[in-house]
């Protein structure tokens, strides 16, 4: 029988690459998910666990893809635990993606909210002038500097990495670092994914600026697919219509930046 | 003398101005949602159904689709609580808003029913046939005693038409309908979801954290349309048909089962928004075929030929 892609399909984790002590992404082959389009997620089963919705990251191997997980409560803990050889169940991909545009592009990404950027970075045209701004809380905290570089060793690029506590490279917010860029340089489009907050601050600073700017939405999943109601973000299903959402458009929604629903579906602010 | 026929329906006292509403559960949380869901053809919408404190509901997984077609949920009922949806709903004038209730004895109906005392309120459904939380649901609808009291209470609690929502238990679920029609009901829904299970054979282990959950989609639409049609020939009331439609001629054929209109859920999971103007315009290019002017022409003609 042909795949359905929304039933969870058993793969085996091949690899475990260490991040940062609180980051892991862990590997393994599957016929879809590694030719996704940038900014897709998949809901992922660990089994005995939960399942939680991930961004599927890149893998320097052909046919394989990767999950980067940061340990946070029980759930991200239970996947970041599972070993080579583990097994967890995918379903996906779901949700849309970023519209790749050409010339000067800005990535803003913090924490694991890079993995869609990275994945982004693969689809830039070499001819494209790059910017990629990570942020991190600390030095420790820093993963993925050397391979966005790697990725555009063939682009004038640049990385700039801001730590909050200054313990590497630039000290301070990653927003202040963007108001700081938008002002310099008139990009053709600026991609963001991280806490909201940081996202609604770079679309502000873009979008005030008639800059196309589009970012990445998370909130509590459920179905993955537009049925349960649990994603949604004013009239938006995050998992449906998004996860990317243009700046345009985020810009008339009243929940953006500033209310999330819980597990009941109780608006709680940021 | 051909007049343009028109797809407004009444099921009993509550009249829409289209027969396919969104079924309770999907996407049913928010305003904006259910003013987007209106404005995509919904008839009306059903909200989640709502407890009297806010549940978070089981642990995920709790909705994959099953490999022949099909999704199996056990979401748990998780909803914000009465108090904290009504407040959401109060502004709201232009949506046809069903409120969907689940609880274990007639007090909880009863003081949730008070707090929508504000907000204008279409009907009230009451879950009856959840398949998958204990003490509520199911264990309700199977008990005739429960079932009584329930209704009789809520029917006195507010002149708001009330639907009793069935679904497949362990008792014939025709004894519950025909004492919610006793208890003085005004419409039925037939089906909820069924009680099911998928097991992964790699690791072994049921998907669902809740190990049992509620099929539903296109695998149990020929169970809702007999449900329909048995209903409609034993009992006279008032019914919407739910469970697998996807499309004009599956609304059609609830119609011709039984049904005054339908409610729909899992198609938005493959099909979107989109669906419920696919199939409003479906049912009137039919009806114009078939020179019907009023989808009370339909209802229930599969059993007269
Ligand atoms: C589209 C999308 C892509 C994501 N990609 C990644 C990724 O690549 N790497 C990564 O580390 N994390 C990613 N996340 C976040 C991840 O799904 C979890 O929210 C996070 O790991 C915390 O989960 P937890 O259950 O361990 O924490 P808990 O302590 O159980 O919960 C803490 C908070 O996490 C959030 N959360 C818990 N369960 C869910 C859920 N089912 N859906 C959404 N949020 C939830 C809630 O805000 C909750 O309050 C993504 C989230 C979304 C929506
Ligand atoms: C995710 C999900 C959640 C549901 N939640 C409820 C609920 O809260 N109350 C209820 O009465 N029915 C609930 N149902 C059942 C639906 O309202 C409907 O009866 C069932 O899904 C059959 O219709 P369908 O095949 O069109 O989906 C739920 C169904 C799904 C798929
Ligand atoms: S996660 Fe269920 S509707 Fe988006």
């Amino acid at each position: 029988m042909q795949r359905n892609l929304n039933h969870p399909t058993i793969v085996t984790i091949e690899k475990v690459i260490e991040e940062t002590p609180t980051v892991r992404t862990l590997v393994f082959s599957d016929d879809i998910m590694p030719n996704v389009l940038p900014g897709q997620f998949a809901m992922v089963w660990i089994p005995g666990v939960n399942e939680l919705p991930m961004s599927i990251m890149i893998s320097k191997e052909s046919g394989k893809a990767a999950f980067t997980v940061r340990k946070h409560g029980p759930s991200s803990t239970g996947l970041f635990n599972v070993p080579v050889g583990g097994q967890i169940g995918i379903r996906g991909p779901y949700g849309n993606s970023f519209d790749v545009k050409e010339g000067k592009i800005l990535l803003v990404g913090g924490g694991t909210g890079l993995v869609p950027m990275m994945r982004l970075l693969t689809f830039l045209k070499p001819t494209d002038d790059v910017t990629v701004l990570m942020g991190a809380k600390s030095k420790d905290e820093v993963f993925f500097e050397e391979l966005a570089n790697d990725l555009l060793k063939n682009n004038p690029h640049r990385v700039i990495v801001s730590t909050d506590d200054g313990s590497y490279g630039e000290k301070g917010f990653v927003t202040d670092m963007v108001e700081k860029l938008v002002n310099e340089t008139q990009f053709d489009a600026v991609y963001v994914c991280g806490p909201e907050i940081m996202m609604y601050k770079t679309v502000q600073s873009a979008h005030s600026r008639n800059i196309f700017v589009q970012a990445s939405l998370e909130r509590m999943m459920k179905c993955g697919v537009g049925i349960c109601g649990s994603c949604c973000v004013g009239e938006d299903l995050a998992c449906r219509d998004g996860t990317v959402f243009d700046g345009e458009h985020l810009s008339t929604n009243k929940e953006f930046g500033h209310l999330h629903r819980n597990k009941a579906g109780i608006l709680e602010n940021y | 003398m051909n007049v343009e026929p028109s797809i407004a329906t009444s099921i009993g006292p509550i009249q829409l101005d289209k027969p396919v509403m969104l079924a309770s559960g999907i996407l049913g949380i928010s305003l904006d949602v259910f003013n987007r869901l209106y404005a995509s053809g919904a008839g009306a919408v059903v909200t989640k159904s709502l407890s009297t404190a806010p549940w978070e509901g089981y642990p995920n997984p709790t909705i994959f689709s099953v490999k022949g077609g099909g999704w199996i949920n056990a979401v748990g009922l998780s909803n914000p609580g009465a108090a904290y949806f009504a407040k959401m709903i109060e502004p709201n004038q232009d949506v046809p808003i069903i409120v969907s209730l689940v609880g274990s004895i007639p007090s909880d109906f009863e003081s949730m029913i008070k707090e929508f005392e504000k907000c204008k309120v279409k009907a009230y459904e009451l879950n009856l046939s959840c398949p998958h939380v204990a003490k509520v649901g199911l264990e309700v609808g199977d008990d005739p005693g429960l079932v009584k009291e329930i209704v009789s209470t809520v029917k006195k609690s507010t002149n708001v038409p009330v639907i009793a929502k069935v679904g497949l238990g362990t008792s014939n679920y025709l004894n519950t309908v025909s004492t919610a029609i006793d208890s003085g009901i005004d419409a039925i829904t037939a089906i909820n979801t069924v009680r099911a299970m998928a097991i992964d054979v790699e690791t072994k282990r049921p998907i669902l954290s809740n190990k049992f959950g509620g099929l539903s989609g296109t695998p149990i639409k020929p169970i809702a349309l007999r449900c329909v049609y048995e209903i409609s020939s034993q009992y006279d009331i008032p019914i919407i048909g739910c469970g697998g439609i996807s499309s004009w001629e599956d609304a059609v054929e609830f119609f011709l089962a039984g049904a005054s209109a339908v409610q729909l859920g899992s198609a938005i999971g493959d099909n979107w928004v989109g669906v419920f103007d696919d199939i409003n315009k479906g049912i009137l290019d039919y009806m114009k075929r078939k020179n019907y002017s009023t989808i009370k022409e339909m209802v229930g003609l599969a059993k007269k030929s």
